[in-house]
């Protein structure tokens, strides 16, 4: 029943059934409430996380299955050292509710390290799975584009 | 820097004790009758309802609640107008339930006529009328009222707190009032010397606010500039709290089971669940169960095993037979004929054009479901809860548990999406019955996606039928009625107890107070009495008249081989300029001639609603692979844009709220549940599908507009008549998928 978990950079000791879906760990365990429960059944995105960097719907992944190290919105940076990409996001001042935004860098910032100069086309694909209510997608569009820019910026510095 | 928690557990937490005490010092000129519901400690001064001044900083104690649409922003940039508050030194927190932040626009809505034929007289009228909302302690965020509301109000209370700060900073340091002006937040002497506002928060406490008077517009340094938004650094490092996010000592966490047929329980065998994994408690609601547990999953999970029995619904069983209802009511007893210009049963030359429509039931769908987190501790009760009504939640939480509203504590929290549904307060209640039965334990509340579908306040079904003439390319009839449960009433009646006297105005929002000059022009509402729980869904009745007056329009403009964007062009132009000014903007900006090319089509809209006059011209595409929308043009005229970046997000919004439900937007019930449980069944606009964008602002409207919901309306006919142009098939029902092969 106990499991080491390395979030965000510290080790967790997890006491919770093998099951127990990883979105419910961080939240109500770890108390990481950055990532958010829209769905259960990944089709939202709003709980998207990295399992060692690649993009994972938090709702669907059971603790037993979780095979490397977590980082959840709070581990990608904070209100004063924001990451590349979060940065983008305020400066197109993307966030409405913002409910299903920690989903939506999550799943950007995986997309830009696998693709770090995405088309329109790649980031139809990568972000289809992240519903906003809002319709923040324009944004969204534009902090990604913006934030590939200056990743590559710094890559070239 | 103190947290905002800290600050809010601090002002509010004796807020009722300290009105009785009268501890607060100051009170806003036009409010002089509403107490300040802030409580000021050592070291801190509250100089009205709005503005707490603390050693860390200034406060704008917001009345109205962030649900995405940057309300707070707003608000802030208007105090810091004329309070002259350097933007990053500004807090905003969303204020107690007090009577000081009624809504002073809500029951104007009342008076009756159009609101684009309002003269100034009118419009004063309004306002009066608006005013006896403070006496019913209407503190509510919703109906695009925040900036009707707080345009004029909240920049008198800056000008009022920096007028009272210079006062001090005069008597302080003994030079003439005169002579000393301010700026980022300090008062300036004429040396150059800054004295902080925050050096001031003792001598302010004795100075009665002068009268003041609003800096003319040309001095405006806040206003009408995109300002940073104040919650978008939380809102993008996860680090803004929703009410799903309360992290309290000894907490539990609970999910509920309601009634999926809205009339409770008929027995339930929870002996599985009781010994499941983390399980604490059932607990029986009544109308359903609640479960309360160490982990969310845990009483997700033993909610679901739990086997219940409900009763059967009082409405129609199944959507058909809902439908025939509704239908039927088409023929029954007319509720109003608000709009009856002319005459329309006169026999008129022209061509005649009919045309049926129906919409169906839609649900919120808000991002975050229903949430709440709550603390019983015997005499007090502590809600966390983002919601529209925190005098109505608190009045309601109060009677569910037995205290006295004063002994309730109410902590508005942003909400993650609301459009309406948050404006309820069954959630609130819930979670605070269950702190009760668990006395001294925080329960943490969350809804699954399953209930927050089953459990809404649906936008009703409605159903239409129009018979117009056109006559040398011009309508000179239009009959029209438009059948359906009524919102209003049954809101009431849930909400106050009572139906209020006289015709239900928003149920024909959108089609009977469209600026358009007909001859002979009715609109006729219907009412359906029927127990489906309805409620206020962004854009109201708008939402469903919208598309079925604009749809009709377009078939009146074809009928009659006009281009359609020049027949509502001539239908505006003598009615309503700013109207036809909209319409002319998307003209323009679309490149607008009426031809396509081939696989391309283009259809236009427009709807007025909420004193905001919008039109929209939306482009789709046929790829071979399915149709496509590609563009979509807003004008919309808001009158003043106080901030162009955030209404500009508004009215795109607000056209992808209402694109979602036309495409996909559809409630279905059977043996009185509806059927649809996720975002696998009721889905909505995604990145791949979500068309690009233009917006244009213009500043002909001579009274301010409602930013949240007025694109809503024509975003559904602009899609729709951008399908026939291209298809040739005319969409008069939705959903559009079932019809229209779309790229979903």
């Amino acid at each position: 029943m106990s499991k080491q978990l390395l979030i965000n950079g510290s080790t967790h000791n997890i006491n919770l059934p093998d099951n127990v879906p990883l979105l419910w760990v961080l939240r109500d365990e770890v108390g990481l409430t950055g990532t958010k429960f829209g769905c259960g059944a990944g089709v939202c995105g709003a709980c998207t996380v990295h399992v060692d960097g690649e993009a994972v719907r938090s709702c669907q992944i059971t603790l037993a299955d979780v095979g490397g190290e977590v980082t959840t919105i709070e581990g990608l940076g904070t209100p004063n050292n924001m990451s590349i990409i979060q940065q983008a996001w305020v400066d197109h001042q993307v966030a409405q509710c913002g409910y299903c935004q920690s989903g939506q860098i999550m799943n950007a910032s995986a997309l830009l390290h696998e693709t770090n100069q995405p088309t329109d086309q790649d980031i139809d694909y990568a972000m289809k799975g992240n519903l906003c209510r809002c319709g923040t997608y324009p944004r969204i569009r534009a902090a990604i584009k913006e934030a590939a820019r200056r990743i590559a910026e710094k890559v070239e510095t | 820097m103190t947290s905002v928690r800290t600050i809010a557990r601090r002002t509010f937490l004796i807020g009722s004790a300290a009105i009785v005490g009268g501890a607060a010092f100051g009170v806003y000129q036009i409010n002089k009758d509403a107490p300040n519901p802030l409580v000021a400690r050592e070291g801190e001064v509250t100089l009205n309802p709005f503005v707490l001044i603390t050693r860390d900083g200034v406060t704008l104690i917001a009345p109205r609640a962030e649900m995405g649409q940057g309300v707070q922003t707003t608000l802030a940039a208007l105090l810091a107008e004329e309070l002259d508050v350097a933007w990053e030194d500004i807090t905003v927190l969303h204020g107690p339930p007090a009577q000081a932040y009624y809504n002073s626009v809500f029951l104007g809505f009342a008076i009756p006529g159009a609101h684009y034929k309002d003269t100034a007289f009118k419009h004063g009228l309004r306002q009066q009328v608006g005013k006896v909302g403070k006496l019913l302690d209407l503190q509510a965020t919703g109906g695009s009222t925040s900036m009707k509301d707080f345009f004029e109000r909240m920049r008198y209370v800056g000008a009022s707190a920096r007028e009272t700060l210079k006062i001090a900073a005069s008597r302080k340091i003994g030079i003439d009032l005169e002579k000393l002006s301010t700026k980022n937040s300090a008062v300036i002497v004429p040396d150059g010397t800054r004295i902080s506002y925050l050096d001031l928060v003792e001598e302010v406490r004795h100075v009665t606010p002068p009268d003041v008077e609003l800096r003319d517009k040309s001095e405006w340094n806040y206003i009408g500039k995109p300002m940073p938004r104040v919650d978008v650094v939380a809102k993008s490092t996860g680090t803004a709290e929703y009410a799903t996010d309360m992290q309290l000592d000894g907490m539990r966490f609970a999910t509920v089971r309601m009634s999926p047929t809205r009339n409770g329980m008929v027995s339930y065998d929870d002996t599985l669940a009781k010994n499941m994994d983390g399980v604490e408690a059932i607990i029986d609601l009544g109308d359903g169960i609640a479960v309360v547990a160490t982990n969310t999953w845990f009483a997700i999970q033993a909610a679901g095993a739990i086997d219940i029995k409900w009763a059967s619904a009082t409405y129609p069983a199944d959507t058909l037979v809902l439908r025939s209802a509704i239908m039927a009511s088409l023929d029954g007893e007319t509720d109003s004929t608000v709009r009856d210009d002319g005459d329309v049963d006169m026999k008129v030359a022209g061509t005649v054009v009919t045309a049926e429509y129906y919409v169906p039931w839609l649900a919120h769908t808000t991002m975050e479901p229903m949430t709440a987190t709550a603390h019983f501790t015997g005499n007090t009760l502590e809600v966390w809860v983002g919601n529209q009504s925190p005098t109505a939640t608190r009045d309601a939480c109060a009677i569910a548990v037995g205290l006295d509203p004063s002994q309730v504590i109410i902590q508005t929290t942003m909400m993650g999406g609301s459009f309406g549904r948050r404006g309820e307060s069954d959630f609130s209640v819930q979670a605070a019955i269950l702190a009760k039965a668990m006395p001294s334990t925080p329960i943490r509340m969350t809804w699954t996606r399953a209930e927050d579908i089953k459990n809404d306040f649906f936008r009703p079904a409605i159903a239409a039928q129009f018979r117009g003439v056109v006559a040398n390319g011009k309508a000179v009839l239009v009959d029209g009625k438009i059948a359906g449960p009524s919102v209003f009433q049954k809101s009431s009646l849930r909400q106050q107890g009572s139906i209020p006297p006289g015709p239900d105005r928003l149920h024909v929002e959108g089609a009977a107070d469209q600026p358009y000059g007909i001859q002979n022009f009715r609109i006729a509402g219907h009412l359906t009495d029927i127990d489906v729980p309805v409620g206020f869904w962004r854009s109201v009745g708008a939402s469903a008249n919208g598309f079925i007056f604009d749809t009709f329009i377009d078939e009146l403009a074809h009928a009659a081989g006009v281009d359609p964007l020049q027949f509502r062009l001539e239908l505006t132009r003598s009615e309503h300029s700013p109207s036809a000014s909209v319409i002319d903007a998307v003209c323009e900006m679309s490149g607008w001639t009426g031809t396509t090319p081939d696989g391309i089509g283009r259809g236009v809209a427009f709807t007025h609603s909420f004193g905001t006059p919008v039109a929209v011209v939306t482009e789709v595409e046929d790829t071979g692979g399915g149709i496509k929308i590609n563009k979509c043009w807003i004008a919309a005229d808001l009158g003043v844009v106080l901030d162009p970046h955030i209404v500009e997000s508004q009215m795109i919004s607000g056209v992808i709220y209402g694109l979602s439900a036309a495409i996909h937007g559809e409630i279905t019930f059977s043996d009185g549940v509806v059927e649809q449980e996720n975002f696998y069944d009721y889905d909505a606009l995604r990145m791949h599908n979500a068309p690009k964008f233009e917006v244009r602002l213009l500043e002909n409207n001579p009274f301010i507009g409602g930013a949240g919901e007025p694109s809503t309306p024509p975003s559904m006919p602009a899609l729709g008549n951008a399908l026939f142009d291209l298809t040739g098939n005319r969409a008069r029902e939705l959903p559009l998928k079932k019809t229209f092969s779309l790229i979903l």
